[in-house]
């Protein structure tokens, strides 16, 4: 995937300003965004899915112009064909398992029916072990079947990328050592590409092809090599 | 005045103006609870303010202030007669927006809390997955707030079934006509009809004490939301 990134974004509240100035430029599968929290990773991410609207730049994905300040191109969020696995997933908490996965697969004004026919749904619940939880409601269910059911409901609408906020920090230790596992397998079966923030230096050793670094809205290590930055940070393997 | 015929013409008419009223809070009191919800704009909280009036004001005041307004000199009351031909003072209609009127906040207040409890990043997950705007609201945001809406529209319905002072300014106390269940009992109290007072005061007493009930069975929190 050709991915370009070129944003300024400036963030005013009456306590703190926040300036964001980042320029990537990757042809990498798996990126990874690293930086402590507050360094603009969430709003890198957010900018690319449209869901906040840079000053100025461009962002470029996979041959499509996403946004483009001097050509006055903003895409909605609705035709940028991207998923996004929120950091708490955001599952909707009055549909069940099947119609979360079907949500994006049926357009209009209705919510897919609890027992809709649907292929796709299908594959994709009995690709992610939920169909014996398909009928019941997110907040009955684990956090790893949330994961996934949240993973399913982004990948059955096939998008350009994936774009993963923190993705296994809302899980417990050993259930985040499997899931890493699971995303890193589907990514390879899958072929597509993901844009992955975290502040956990085991989500850079697994799915860090192309590792940037982010601290205080700029980027903190042009070259992307990782040892060469916080060596201290990551655990010698 | 006798008997059940009376007491039926009573409750049909009362039926008909508390539920076009509650119908026009409904479509109101969800626009307005949204855009107040979702959108900056300025004067939105003189706006909050203003709409909340009602809750507040003496009925009569309430009453007095849409004679002004929708009266035959009054400048929407003239542009009706002018264009269409309609007068609304001492109508059913009349009492209808009366009872709209007085309604209203309660409908629109809790109709805003409930837009504003609903997690923003839902919303932005359903457009992300390439559902349109409208779909966001019918298939997201509307489904989550719904139980905050329909509690805000007993208490309206309520309200408007008891509505007195701005309906008897508005509409008067026409038998038959615009003569609704609270402005019965008034009347029949005056009239020394003790028996029809006290079937509509029971009638009252028993609906408003249901719909307090539903009401409160709905409130947020009390049953997991869907």
């Amino acid at each position: 995937m050709l991915l370009e990134i070129n944003i300024d974004k400036t963030m005013r509240s009456p306590k703190r300003s926040f300036h964001l100035q980042i320029g990537i430029v990757s042809d990498s599968n798996r990126i990874v965004i690293y930086g402590p929290s507050g360094s603009g990773k969430s709003l890198t991410l957010k900018a690319v899915a449209g869901l906040i609207t840079p000053d100025s730049g461009r962002i470029f994905v996979d041959g499509a112009t996403l946004f483009d300040s001097a050509a006055k191109i903003n895409l909605k969020p609705q035709a940028r064909q991207l998923a996004y696995l929120f950091q708490d997933y955001a599952l909707f908490p009055h549909l069940t398992v099947r119609q979360n996965i079907a949500f994006g697969a049926v357009r209009g004004c209705l919510n897919p029916r609890s027992n809709e026919k649907n292929e796709a749904v299908d594959y994709w619940l009995d690709a992610f072990r939920l169909t014996p939880i398909a009928h019941q409601y997110p907040d009955e269910i684990s956090g790893g079947q949330r994961q996934r059911t949240a993973l399913a409901r982004a990948l059955i609408v096939k998008p350009r990328a994936l774009l993963l906020d923190e993705p296994f920090s809302a899980l417990d230790p050993v259930l985040r050592t499997r899931m890493r596992r699971e995303l890193d397998e589907l990514q390879l079966r899958l072929v597509v590409p993901i844009i992955l923030i975290t502040h956990d230096p085991e989500d850079v050793r697994v799915f860090g092809d192309h590792v940037i670094c982010f601290n205080e809205g700029r980027i903190h290590d042009k070259a992307g090599s990782w040892d060469s930055v916080e060596e201290e940070a990551l655990p010698t393997a | 005045m006798d008997g059940l015929g009376a007491i039926w013409t009573v409750m049909s008419l009362s039926l008909k103006v508390v539920a076009w009223a509650t119908a026009i809070d409904l479509v109101l009191g969800v626009s307005v609870g949204y855009a107040l919800a979702r959108f900056r704009f300025p004067g939105r909280d003189l706006l909050d303010t203003i709409l909340t009036l009602p809750m507040v004001m003496p009925p009569t005041v309430l009453g007095y202030y849409l004679l002004i307004l929708i009266g035959r000199k009054g400048p929407i009351g003239a542009w009706l007669m002018d264009h269409f031909g309609i007068n609304l003072i001492f109508t059913w209609q009349g009492a209808v927006i009366a009872a709209a009127l007085v309604a209203f906040p309660l409908v629109f207040k809790p109709a805003r809390a409930a837009f504003e409890n609903v997690d923003k990043q839902l919303e932005q997950a359903a457009r992300v997955l390439g559902i349109s705007e409208i779909g966001v609201f019918f298939r997201v945001t509307l489904p989550l707030a719904w139980r905050g809406i329909l509690a805000g529209l007993l208490l309206a319905f309520a309200r408007a079934l008891g509505e007195f002072g701005a309906t008897l300014m508005v509409a008067g106390s026409i038998p038959g006509k615009t003569q609704t269940l609270s402005i019965s009992v008034y009347e029949a109290v005056q009239a020394g009809q003790d028996q029809l007072a006290n079937i509509l005061v029971l009638i009252t007493s028993l609906v408003c004490i249901s719909v307090l009930l539903s009401a409160n069975w709905l409130a947020p929190g009390r049953i997991a939301n869907r």
